[in-house]
């Protein structure tokens, strides 16, 4: 990192936050030595004495599939950004640059998992199937979520941070509830075990409901994967701001492991995901992932980084591409050739129609609909409100009635 | 009938919500082998086993949080805040996570979450324990309030808002824990609906609403107000959200006259609501304005001059003069 990743002056101006940092960054120390990578940046694989076993099982077909879903999910990125900027869509988020660590994690889960995404997590929510065009409903404005969770178990996005990580705790110890009762009345257990995967950011890492759902899944045990993507800015501020140490150290002080692993590597961070969820499911507690990893595009469509960082530094991260490094060991395997990657493409473009058609056809809610989902039970207020509304809608329609006549 | 205080009745429901629904649980602090620092959870742990009534870390954002996720899965969760000066770390999950997610999921999910919270002043406490917060959490559409004033209702409601299906805050009146009353444990009767408002003392001349703590203290002025020959109807609330209004309007348009009185500062609060609505369902009932008795517009003030700062009987009585000098 070093070098690279530090601002020049000339973006913060202050010799006090250049020192700040740069003390953070050496504290840091040099994240590659107690980092979990096997698939490098120039595309050759590694080994690593406990988690090359998981990335041993993956066959050419899972290999070539992480690869597709990663090109899948950055061009329908592409078209959320372009829909955007033609005004089809008020907001977006964009993942470019941490398809690996989103792919890689969300292909470890099983079905019976239960996920609790932040707001930048469409990786994840390919690999959970959710109808990708369903996540831009809310960036269009007509919903707050857009997919029911029940059919996926991949849950809403939650915007306000870190708020999450403590649902996904009690989520888990739900889990561990039905899994004690389930035994009870089936000795057999036909059940697989279960686990729950919570998503955060380098910069939610410092709310204090991360703190509290780590206090609380240790305590209980909770089967729960803590999933942070250090990808080095929370819009404008840089991680070292959020933390002195490696965040993955902060597990060993609520007893738990904690793991940094190649955010930008998807066979390192399946094998890793898939031996947290694992231990998870199997009853040994929580874990702590940081998938070390870069947001290259904006915070949002809104935000603009050349105010905050160095193009050099993008550059820097840009090297470590994801996809790149899988296409040249894929092709160096023999595991894929020119065919498969024209493949991708087109089917890439196929999926960027798809969400650029469907984008136009989403309906706009009533906002009767808003009034019925205030309250589960029946509420006099609401209903009073929704009369009157009525009622003044009334009006219009009769004042319009009355002038074409 | 079983005569019991208002703590037991809250206990005996809450035993009664554990027996019933094996998807409940309690969270809290020290709600396990303490049973709570006013023991209103006492003896539960023993019955139902540290899985069904859990002593959390001392978080509550934690405890709301976890019990969002518990109710994701399907369960129950009762959750208990230790005072209601301390739900504040938990108010970030109650009114952006709890109140919106039935609304965000298109009414896919339910979050049925109980947070029952000690609530209001009159025991000499140290700052943070005598507050009356409702007003803040009434003002976040999602959420249902309620506050037992008597044992009859507080061993019912308590049950009645783990039945709901909304997320529902029971505000507890704690210097009204020890007051004995008479419960039906067979059958709620009246208090079958946990957001009524009832007529608790019929009146012609003025109606004094109240809720928790105060019921009593209306109750005693409306019977001192009798001595000089003043009818005064009063109405426990009951519901802080949704409110009764067709109780209150009907009870107005008899009377004319209307005082609502709370612990809370008058200034954006349940009173305001009230008069507001009031004034435009009963206007022409109305012979007075709507007066409001309740806290002064400051932090809740030490323990040694609360009693100035708390509404009595006397308060109440000068709004009745007030109101009646119209």
């Amino acid at each position: 990192m070093g070098a690279t990743h530090l601002p020049s002056t000339e973006f913060d101006g202050t010799e006090v936050d250049d020192q700040l940092e740069a003390e953070a960054e050496a504290a840091m120390g040099e994240p590659d030595a107690q980092m979990v990578q096997l698939l490098g940046p120039d595309g050759t694989l590694g080994s690593d004495p406990v988690f090359s076993e998981y990335a041993n099982k993956l066959d050419a077909g899972k290999l070539r599939g992480f690869y597709a879903d990663m090109a899948a999910i950055r061009r329908f990125d592409q078209e959320a950004t372009a829909l955007q900027r033609q005004g089809q869509l008020a907001l977006w988020v964009p993942l470019t640059g941490q398809e690996a660590a989103q792919i890689g994690s969300g292909r470890a889960s099983q079905p019976q998992d239960y996920i609790f995404p932040t707001y930048r997590e469409h990786g994840v929510a390919l690999t959970r199937n959710v109808d990708l065009s369903e996540l831009l409903r809310q960036f269009r404005g007509v919903s707050n979520g857009g997919w029911n969770p029940k059919d996926t178990n991949f849950h809403l996005y939650t915007l306000v941070l870190a708020a999450q990580t403590l649902h996904a705790v009690g989520y888990a110890m739900g889990i561990q509830r039905d899994q004690k009762l389930a035994a009870a009345s089936d000795p057999a257990g036909t059940e697989p075990p279960a686990a729950v995967v919570a998503y955060f950011g380098d910069g939610a890492s410092s709310e204090g409901d991360v703190h509290e759902s780590m206090v609380f899944a240790s305590s209980y045990n909770a089967p729960v994967v803590f999933f942070c993507q250090n990808n080095h800015w929370a819009i404008s501020v840089p991680s070292a701001v959020q933390t002195r140490i490696p965040l993955s150290n902060r597990a060993k002080g609520y007893g738990f492991p904690g793991i940094r692993v190649d955010g930008n590597d998807v066979i390192a961070v399946h094998a890793v995901t898939e031996w947290a969820l694992e231990h998870a499911r199997s009853g040994k507690g929580p874990v702590l992932i940081e998938a070390f990893t870069y947001r290259l595009g904006a915070h949002t469509t809104a935000d603009d980084p050349t105010k905050y960082r160095l193009s050099a530094e993008e550059d820097a991260w840009r090297a470590k591409d994801p996809l790149a490094r899988l296409e040249v060991y894929l092709r160096a395997a023999g595991l894929a050739d020119d065919a498969f990657f024209e493949q991708v493409k087109a089917d890439g473009d196929e999926l960027a129609s798809y969400v650029r058609r469907t984008t136009h056809d989403l309906e706009t809610p009533d906002i009767r609909a808003a009034f019925a989902n205030a309250y589960v039970e029946s509420h006099p207020l609401v209903a009073e409100e929704l009369a009157w509304f009525e009622q003044y809608s009334a009006g219009f329609e009769d004042a319009a009635e009355g002038a074409a006549h | 009938m079983t005569t019991m205080t208002i703590a037991k009745a809250i206990n005996e429901g809450l035993r009664a919500v554990l027996a019933n629904n094996p998807k409940s649980l309690l969270m809290g602090e020290d709600i396990g082998p303490l049973g709570g620092v006013y023991r209103v959870t006492d003896g539960l742990i023993g019955e139902f086993g540290a899985d069904r009534v859990v002593d959390t870390p001392l978080a509550e954002s934690g405890i709301i949080g976890t019990a969002i996720g518990l109710a994701l899965r399907g369960y129950s969760p009762v959750c208990e805040i230790q005072f209601d000066g301390f739900v504040f770390p938990g108010f970030n999950q109650i009114t952006t996570q709890l109140a919106k997610m039935h609304a965000r999921s298109h009414g896919n999910l339910t979050v049925p979450v109980v947070i029952r919270i000690p609530y209001g002043g009159g025991i000499g406490s140290v700052e943070h324990h005598s507050e009356s917060p409702e007003a803040l959490f009434a003002h976040t559409a999602g959420l249902r309030i309620i506050t037992p004033s008597n044992a009859h209702d507080a061993y019912w409601m308590i049950q009645q808002a783990v039945e709901c299906q909304d997320p529902v805050i029971v505000f507890e009146p704690k210097r009204r824990y020890w007051l004995k009353g008479d419960v039906d444990i067979q059958a709620p009767g009246l208090a079958d609906d946990p957001f009524k408002a009832h007529v608790i003392r019929e009146g012609q001349d003025a109606t004094v609403v109240a809720y928790g703590p105060l019921v009593p203290v209306a109750l005693a002025a409306a019977n001192a107000a009798e001595e000089d020959g003043r009818s005064v109807e009063v109405i426990d609330l009951r519901s802080i959200s949704p409110i009764d209004f067709e109780t209150v309007t009907e009870s107005v348009k008899k009377t004319g006259r209307l005082i609502v009185a709370h612990e809370a500062p008058t200034f954006g609060g349940i009173g305001g609501e009230i008069a507001a609505r009031i004034s435009e369902r009963a206007f022409l009932s109305l012979e007075a304005p709507v007066i409001r008795v309740g806290g002064f517009h400051m932090p809740y003030p030490v323990a040694k001059v609360e009693e100035d700062y708390l509404p009595d009987i006397d308060r109440i009585l000068e709004a009745l003069d007030r109101a009646l000098a119209y």
